[in-house]
């Protein structure tokens, strides 16, 4: 049978792989954090996907004015 | 229990993949091309987008690209394995199985498309998919060992990272696009040409039917030079685009006549010319077609950055 080696040159692949692997899960995470933030706060078209009617979304015509009240 | 188990297996079986093992399956010295130009059409465009959006959109552009190289490693590996100067690569070395590269190559690709989309728009997803399915399977799969053609329609896969940048903050492919893509399009062969000119022997052992084998080098000069006259109105042309101006003119005149030149020199000479002084002009003429890509985006970033002063238009 053979004999655990700690330090065996396998165990510092694998170890580098997971720690490469978890770090890049980790910025991975922040980056999709930022991205929503982003577009949440740039008011993306995303508003528009909520299933409300939402009027005031609707550009205003020239001179026109704003049709219906806040949902 | 496992511990035991990888150790018996090391002596005898598969080595253990590290992380650099999978970064390198990505080719990144392709992707760092590709950032370069996706990078470039993206802000060329005349929609800006904000810098972390521009951010994810470049990184999953050059992480599809990444993914496609994966897949083709997984393809290309008895190929691989005959060619010196990629016998090293992850699979043939036997650091990665070749069901791993496939199952990482697949992974990263659907992750880069989708999110593509989620930080961009369809089109630029849409358009990302079709270039992992062009490199991988149009080009790796059916046309690298069946035509000599291989390279002209493979270096498309190649010619979409600025289209998708552009289409990443337009939403729509418009003739700058187009152009941009052209220019790369056009490149590739007489690039891609005059390196198997001095470089050919590795291919006709896997059995790649590269233009210099299957036809001999005669032939490939001459298309050499066909290709590079062909591929001077597209340079040229994008100055005259909205993404172009005097400055990127300038520098393209230069570079098309340095290119053309070049061509001519490799097109009048025979192999015992090239043979003779150890192919110095079709290793300058390489080497002179990675400056000629590299400093026409060049100045069309220095176009965009004059343009947002108020300058360099037409």
């Amino acid at each position: 049978m053979a004999t655990l080696k700690p330090t065996h040159d396998l165990h510092r692949r694998r170890f580098g792989r997971n720690v490469g692997l978890g770090l890049v899960l980790v910025a991975f995470v922040v980056l999709v954090f930022g991205l929503t933030v982003v577009k949440v706060t740039r008011g993306d078209p995303m508003q528009a996907f909520d299933h409300v009617v939402r009027p005031e979304l609707v550009p205003l015509p020239q001179g026109g004015q704003q049709q219906g009240g806040s949902n | 229990m496992s511990d035991i188990h990888a150790n018996s297996l090391s002596d005898t079986g598969p080595a253990e993949a590290g992380f650099g093992d999978f970064v390198a399956l990505l080719k990144p010295r392709v992707m760092s091309l590709v950032v370069f130009t996706a990078l470039v059409g993206l802000l060329v465009a005349p929609v800006s987008l904000h810098p972390l959006v521009a951010f994810t959109c470049v990184l999953f552009i050059a992480l599809g690209a990444g993914a496609s190289g994966a897949l083709n490693m997984w393809w290309d590996a008895d190929i691989d394995q005959v060619m010196r100067r990629t016998k090293g690569r992850p699979i043939p070395a036997g650091l990665v199985q070749p069901g791993e590269a496939l199952g990482f190559g697949l992974a990263l690709s659907g992750l880069a498309v989708m999110m593509l989309w989620l930080a961009a728009n369809t089109l630029a997803a849409l358009l990302l998919a079709f270039t992992i399915f062009f490199y991988a399977v149009v080009y790796s799969m059916w046309l690298k060992r069946s035509t000599p053609q291989n390279i002209v329609i493979g270096g498309a896969a190649g010619a979409f990272p600025p289209m998708i940048g552009w289409v990443c903050a337009t939403g729509s492919i418009s003739v700058e696009a187009v152009l941009m893509f052209m220019l790369i399009f056009m490149w590739t062969p007489p690039h891609f040409w005059s390196l198997a000119l001095f470089m050919n022997s590795d291919y006709e052992k896997a059995g790649v039917p590269m233009l210099t084998v299957t036809h001999g080098k005669r032939v490939t000069r001459n298309h050499i030079l066909v290709y590079t006259v062909a591929l001077v109105p597209f340079a040229l042309a994008t100055g005259f685009t909205s993404i172009g101006g005097p400055v990127y003119l300038a520098v393209s005149a230069v570079l098309n006549a340095g290119f053309l030149w070049g061509a001519w020199k490799i097109w009048r000479r025979d192999e015992a010319a090239a043979e003779a002084d150890g192919y110095a002009t079709e290793k300058a003429v390489f080497k002179f077609s990675l400056l000629y890509l590299f400093l026409h985006f060049v100045a069309l970033l220095a176009e965009a950055a004059l343009h947002s002063y108020g300058f360099g238009d037409w």
